[in-house]
């Protein structure tokens, strides 16, 4: 049997069929499961928050140190209706969560994001 | 006495109205980075008090502290803020790395728990901002989550932010990363501890926040 750790890639369509609770619900049960989870499209800087404050309350001594999360700067979408209606919307790209003492960023990026996986 | 005050009129909703708040600003950024250097410095040089203590150790900064009525004169114009130094911000708070630094397990893990507090706290304070200065520590790779979530944050509320590009007076530093990672917010390069460019910090602060 293969010994590792388990990695979830997510899709776009599912998280947009996900509330913003059920997102930060999901990342921090199955990070704390061990997992690492790719999100196909991230969070909102909004679900970036609510992720932070809920890890806080989760981080216990010996048990639980933190999440990593990485994920490119969000772009500007800049759609032919977006310009014609003066607005601008924020694109969310890929992102990486896995848990603090399992993943570490070697290296990050605009375009790149470099992380090491340890087993627990 | 005005004709007004002599008739009894009270206006003073009307004032309230029409008074511009003073802008409440953030210092924000990861843990280490300068923000409580930063926030000394500015409230030193310009109320001569100081705001909070700074150490080497990360998460020095536990509680958030406002300093009201920070009057800035720059070029003969003045601006008046209420300045907030926020904890550091962090997605992982680990007790061993405080016992890294010669604390006992018992003060690492108190340490850690106000830590997760504060980080509760900064991230709370952004409901409540008119701008942001984020300082950065140009020693380091600019592309942080902490820097990604708060400059994200600031674009999608609309909120005006500076970058303040810290440790300047350290030989590894360099500003122009920063830049070439966030080039659509205004960055000064600055060194809190020694001073170096403030003034050009106040100026930036006068124009985005005035």
């Amino acid at each position: 049997m293969i010994k590792g750790i388990q990695m979830d890639l997510i899709s776009e369509d599912k998280l947009n069929g996900m509330t913003s609770m059920e997102k930060v619900r999901l990342i921090l049960d199955e990070v704390r499961n061990g997992k690492i989870l790719v999100l196909e499209t991230g969070l909102t800087p909004s679900e970036q928050t609510k992720l932070i404050e809920l890890t806080m309350t989760e981080i216990a001594p010996d048990d639980f140190s933190g999440i990593e999360i990485e994920s490119y700067p969000v772009k500007q979408s800049d759609t032919f209706l977006n310009k014609l209606l003066g607005k601008t919307s924020l694109k969310t790209r890929l992102t990486v969560i896995g848990p603090a003492s399992q993943l570490k960023t070697i290296k990050k990026d605009r375009d790149l994001i470099s992380a090491f996986v340890s087993t627990p | 006495m005005g004709i007004i005050k002599r008739l009894g009129l009270n206006f003073s909703w009307f004032k309230k109205l029409f008074k511009k708040r003073k802008a409440r600003i953030g210092i924000y950024g990861p843990p280490n980075a300068g923000k409580t250097t930063l926030a000394n410095r500015i409230v030193r040089d310009w109320t001569g008090d100081a705001m909070g203590s700074v150490s080497h150790i990360p998460h020095e900064t536990r509680r958030a502290r406002r300093r009201e009525g920070v009057t800035i004169e720059c070029n003969g114009s003045s601006v008046t803020l209420d300045i907030i130094d926020t904890p550091g911000l962090a997605t992982k708070i680990d007790f061993h790395d405080f016992m890294a630094f010669g604390m006992t397990e018992d003060e690492a893990k108190r340490r850690a728990k106000e830590a997760t507090e504060g980080v509760i706290e900064a991230v709370k304070w952004l409901d409540d901002l008119d701008g942001v200065i984020l300082v950065m520590d140009a020693t380091e790779d600019p592309y942080t989550q902490v820097n990604v979530v708060v400059i994200g944050n600031m674009e999608a509320r609309k909120l005006p932010l500076l970058i303040a590009a810290n440790k300047i007076d350290l030989p590894t530093s360099s500003p122009a990363r920063i830049h070439s990672a966030f080039p659509q917010h205004p960055l000064v390069p600055i060194s809190a501890l020694e001073g170096q460019n403030i003034d050009a910090l106040y100026q930036q602060i006068s124009e985005h926040f005035g």
